[in-house]
């Protein structure tokens, strides 16, 4: 009786060695898992990106913000504690923390601002359950199904681009559109750069809503696409390049 | 050895009640919470993280601190701590258990937290502070255990136990360096953003575990005939004073590189933290008070005449964990994500609800020492007849 205590114990002992070596080898001899292997298709494939011309927004103009939220059945909770967003405009100044000046006439100037689908998302990098994941063609993605709601992202993500659902959406969903899903309590979620409508063939819902062409996205491994060509004509500044995220939002102010 | 924990004093029973109603009333609002979700707390889109993952923080440090009874005793020999290493490894299995209970509790969707197993993800530091955590509190139950089981017996401990107390010596500093970790590499957030974070963490550890160690000793001595010993109690006195003067250095060495370089980033928290910021300075009084006590802490450590006055000691030590728990249950946490990422200053106070549920978790952790501590009193008690 007592040896076989003993045993049993030397065998927990061992087994929870094992428990915790099994992942570390993982990490050693896979590198890292969350990240895709170098992509076959790296020259054929997709990379999707949006440009904001910030010049080109009419000023108080919410049509893309209002697309995105019906579309997506984002929910309006009305108060900032429990708020729920996925594209939305800041101030120049808070967008661009870095090239703010005193003389500037842009400050207070209102910046669409939305997920960037970082090249290295630190969103990815921290969630436990790879709820947060990135696609191959750069779209960073929610498994709303599997996120345990711990929030890891949120303080990961730089950018601000993440919400939680503190409590359930759907009572503030003003008309629910059906061919989307509603989101359970205790999730988080953000834009999905319209997964589901380029899975169709069709451009983001912003993107489409927006009368003023402020918004233009495409494919970056597309030497012609119209995205391409607003990067070789212009000058683009992205949000906080400088954190090594390479955010895929470029603005043109 | 479990029946132990059923028979006791009235002062005993008294205590155990006291902490099951507290308990039950944390639970009552979790259940609350559960259901409405983690709207009832003061958290938001900005602050992200408030009291629960703050208190799961700084109990992370008290766990890990039972190292600093078990390495001397075990590594150096020192027979003095041979009477404490069960009271601090048996500290260690509550603070653990409710470390994992504020996480659980801070979950917006509880029932999955298997997710974390069932898709292990090596590149998020909060996977592998599951692991060491669960094997940390998995260790501590089977060494505490074993150990004095056999101290019961009058034989050795066997000879199997002796490698998991090795091992627990660097899982318990490895606790404390994950948890850091969560805060520390995260791009975006300067007030975490510093390598000092981990040693930060374990300073303040080392000095805030066995300050409630000397204090448990105390009403332990008070209040049942076993003695913890003048000299284990003395040496863990200096424990605390060398460590809380690092920590407090630590803070100093944080507060330069900040203040010095003058990158607006770094400074707006600790603005926000001991000045407040736009008019924000609910952290600001409680702050002071941290810094306050830190001192008068250290003043009263340092001297040797106050130190042994065993009254004074025990001042000096509610002094360094209230300081400490301000500092890391309070502070750390929340200000990291003030001002935002977007550079705005949105202020959290925890709610009523998150208040209970968090005493509640508190008192479950205060429930385990109790019966543990019992357990381990009564057995000592009983070699000592
Ligand atoms: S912007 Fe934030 S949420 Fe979006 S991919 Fe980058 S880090 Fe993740
Ligand atoms: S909240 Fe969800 S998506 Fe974010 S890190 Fe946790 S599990 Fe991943
Ligand atoms: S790309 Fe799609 S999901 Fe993202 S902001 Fe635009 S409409 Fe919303």
């Amino acid at each position: 009786m007592k040896t076989d205590r003993r045993g049993f114990l030397k065998i927990g002992g061992i087994g929870i060695l094992g428990f915790a070596a099994r992942p570390l080898m993982d990490v050693l001899l896979k590198g890292d898992l969350v990240e895709a292997s170098p992509e076959a298709d790296a020259l054929t494939g997709k990379r999707w990106a949006m440009a904001v011309n910030v010049n080109k927004c009419k000023e108080g103009c919410r049509d893309c913000i209002a697309a995105c939220h019906s579309v997506h059945n984002v929910p309006d909770l009305g108060n900032p504690k429990d708020e729920v967003k996925w594209i939305w405009t800041e101030p120049y100044k808070k967008v661009f923390p870095e090239q703010e000046q005193e003389f500037s006439t842009r400050g207070n100037k209102p910046v669409v601002v939305l997920c960037n689908h970082c090249d290295n998302p630190p969103c990815v990098r921290v969630c436990p359950t790879k709820a947060t994941f990135k696609r191959r063609d750069g779209i960073v993605m929610m498994d709303y199904h599997r996120c345990i709601g711990c929030r890891f992202c949120m303080a990961a993500c730089p950018y601000g681009s993440r919400s939680l659902n503190w409590r359930d959406p759907r009572p503030f969903i003003k008309k629910i559109n059906p061919d989307f899903p509603t989101r359970m309590r205790g999730v988080v979620e953000k834009c999905d750069f319209c997964g589901e409508r380029i899975a169709k063939g069709l451009i983001p819902a912003c993107v489409e809503a927006c009368k003023e062409k402020a918004l233009v996205f495409g494919n970056l491994k597309d030497s012609g696409a119209e995205v391409r060509e607003v990067l070789r004509a212009s000058h683009t500044i992205r949000r906080r390049p400088e954190l090594g995220t390479g955010p895929q939002i470029y603005y043109l102010v | 050895m479990l029946e132990k924990a059923l028979i006791g004093s009235k002062k005993y029973y008294g205590l155990v009640i006291l902490l099951l109603i507290i308990i039950g009333g944390g639970f009552y609002f979790y259940l609350r919470q559960l259901t409405y979700g983690l709207g009832i707390t003061g958290m938001s889109r900005d602050v992200s993280w408030g009291l629960y993952i703050a208190q799961f923080t700084f109990l992370v440090g008290v766990a890990a601190s039972a190292v600093m009874v078990v390495l001397p005793y075990y590594l150096h020999n020192y027979k003095a701590f041979g009477r404490i290493t069960i009271l601090g490894e048996f500290l260690a299995v509550a603070c653990v258990a409710m470390c994992l209970t504020f996480i659980i509790v801070d979950l917006g969707q509880p029932a999955r937290a298997f997710n974390v197993l069932l898709y292990p993800s090596p590149s998020s530091i909060l996977f592998w502070d599951m692991v060491v955590l669960n094997g940390y509190l998995l260790l501590n139950i089977v060494i505490g255990w074993t150990v004095l089981a056999s101290e019961r017996k009058s034989v050795p401990p066997p000879t199997w136990v002796k490698p998991l107390i090795y091992i627990s010596i660097p899982l318990a500093v490895s606790i404390h360096t994950v948890t850091a970790f969560i805060y520390a590499g995260l791009p975006g957030r300067g007030f975490w953003l510093t390598a000092i974070m981990a040693p930060r963490f374990l300073a303040s550890a080392f000095a805030s575990g066995p300050a409630l160690l000397i204090l448990m000793c105390f009403i332990i001595r008070r209040f049942t005939r076993f003695d913890p010993g003048k000299e284990a109690m003395q040496n863990l006195a200096r424990i605390v004073t060398y460590a809380m003067a690092v920590s407090v250095f630590f803070v100093l060495l944080e507060i330069f590189t900040v203040f010095y370089s003058q990158i607006p980033e770094h400074m707006h928290p600790f603005e926000y933290l001991f000045a407040g910021l736009e008019g924000h300075e609910k952290l600001v009084p409680w702050m002071w008070t941290s810094a306050i006590l830190a001192i008068a802490s250290l003043i009263l450590l340092i001297n040797p005449v106050t130190r042994r006055k065993e009254g004074i000691l025990a001042v000096a030590c509610v002094a360094v964990f209230a300081s400490l728990w301000i500092e890391k249950g309070l502070g750390l946490v929340i200000t990291g994500f003030i001002p935002s990422s977007l550079g705005r200053v949105f202020e959290y106070s925890p709610t009523g609800p998150e208040v209970i549920i968090t005493l509640g978790v508190w008192a479950m952790g205060f429930l385990i020492l109790t019966v543990l501590y019992k357990i381990a009193v009564t057995v000592k008690e009983e070699i000592a007849a």
